[in-house]
């Protein structure tokens, strides 16, 4: 499966299928911190990503002033 | 389908909007942030937060208007800025746009290496004059901003750690208006970050995902990232830490009367100020700014704020 990473814009490949949970264990990210979206829905966590999925881990920690 | 694990809770889309929803409107009748009929000023980024913010006040029924600041941030600035006025023209919304480096004449690169401010230090105290200053313009009865339940444990986490009594003294989810200060609000407060960013993907929300190259790596982003990983474990912590402060500990650290100083009018903008000259218009000064050229300074009314406005 294909995987768009944000801030920085960068994209890895990963074999599937995998559990959404086990592929943010693998990629050392928090659950608490990013959303995972799949052809423009939200994925939950106990989904399974298929082989030829793409999709977008999308970090929601934003900081600075605000 | 979303999972909200510190409330034990798996929403489809239609509920989880809702519970968005529910969750501001619950903030602002408990803290008392805005009675029906309210003119609502929001200070809008680009980013999730601020755009959710204005989205969910608008459902609720508040007339609210944006107001964007375009701190001349190269790479950064020109987009956030786009998705701020996409949001605005596609709702047919009221959003005003002030410009640091053409209306002032500075960016916020250059004001923190002139003022030897952090870049987000030079940001908020730009950003917190130039908000109070459009809210008390345009007359609004609020100026609300995107902070959410993320924001302020972080803010308070690091307030604690380095046990800083005045900070923690203002640290409420509402500040009357008092001094020519206006009243500021925080909506978002019972919503963490997480939730807004789903909420803005629900509703066909379109935001400014990347963030802001001078804030990558600063203390703010590291607290939430500490607080990230206990919640991992232990999900409600943030909303308990906040929360608990809110009911418990905040009072302890409101000054008295005797310990709050006077507060003036700025002698160049006219803004409030314990001082003679406002710390916006001495960042302006070194970083070779100017006030607008059809800017008049008007003395604010004085006063004092009382007990219950910090």
């Amino acid at each position: 499966m294909i995987i768009q990473l944000r801030n920085p814009q960068r994209t890895v490949e990963m074999e599937g299928p995998m559990a959404v949970t086990a592929l943010l264990v693998r990629l050392d990210m928090p659950r608490e911190s990013v959303l995972v979206i799949r052809d423009g829905t939200l994925v939950p966590g106990d989904a399974m990503l298929g082989r030829d999925d793409s999709i977008e881990i999308r970090s929601v920690i934003s900081g600075g002033a605000r | 389908m979303i999972d909200v694990r510190r409330h034990n809770a798996n929403f489809c889309g239609e509920h989880f909007l809702r519970h968005c929803r529910d969750q501001v409107a619950k903030a602002i009748r408990k803290h008392q942030m805005l009675q029906e009929g309210d003119r609502v000023l929001v200070a809008v980024s680009g980013g999730k937060d601020s755009l959710a913010v204005w989205d969910i006040l608008l459902d609720l029924g508040y007339e609210a208007d944006g107001l964007y600041l375009g701190l001349g941030i190269d790479g950064y600035s020109p987009e956030s800025e786009r998705f701020a006025r996409a949001f605005a023209e596609s709702r047919g919304l009221s959003l005003e746009v002030v410009d640091l480096p053409s209306d002032y004449g500075y960016d916020i690169r250059s004001a923190a290496r002139a003022s030897k401010r952090v870049p987000c230090s030079a940001c908020g105290l730009s950003k917190r004059h130039l908000f109070d200053e459009a809210a008390g313009r345009g007359g609004y009865d609020a100026l609300a901003t995107g902070h959410n339940l993320d924001d302020e444990a972080a803010v308070l986490f690091g307030n604690v750690l380095h046990w800083q009594g005045e900070y923690l003294g203002r640290q409420q989810p509402v500040l009357n208006a008092g001094d020519g200060f206006p009243r500021k609000i925080k909506p978002l407060v019972r919503l963490g970050e997480r939730e807004m960013a789903a909420y803005c993907v629900l509703s066909g929300i379109d935001y400014m995902v990347e963030e802001c190259p001078m804030a990558v790596g600063n203390k703010h982003i590291g607290y939430k990232e500490a607080l990230n990983s206990i919640e991992e474990r232990s999900p409600g912590t943030k909303h308990a830490f906040y929360f608990g402060f809110l009911d418990r500990a905040a009072d302890l650290f409101v000054p008295s009367a005797d310990d709050r100083i006077a507060i003036g009018a700025c002698a160049r903008c006219g803004a409030p100020t314990g001082a003679e000259v406002c710390a916006f218009c001495h960042l302006l000064e070194r970083s070779g700014g100017h006030l607008p050229e059809d800017a008049q300074a008007v003395p604010v009314k004085l006063g004092r704020r009382g007990p219950e406005d910090l």
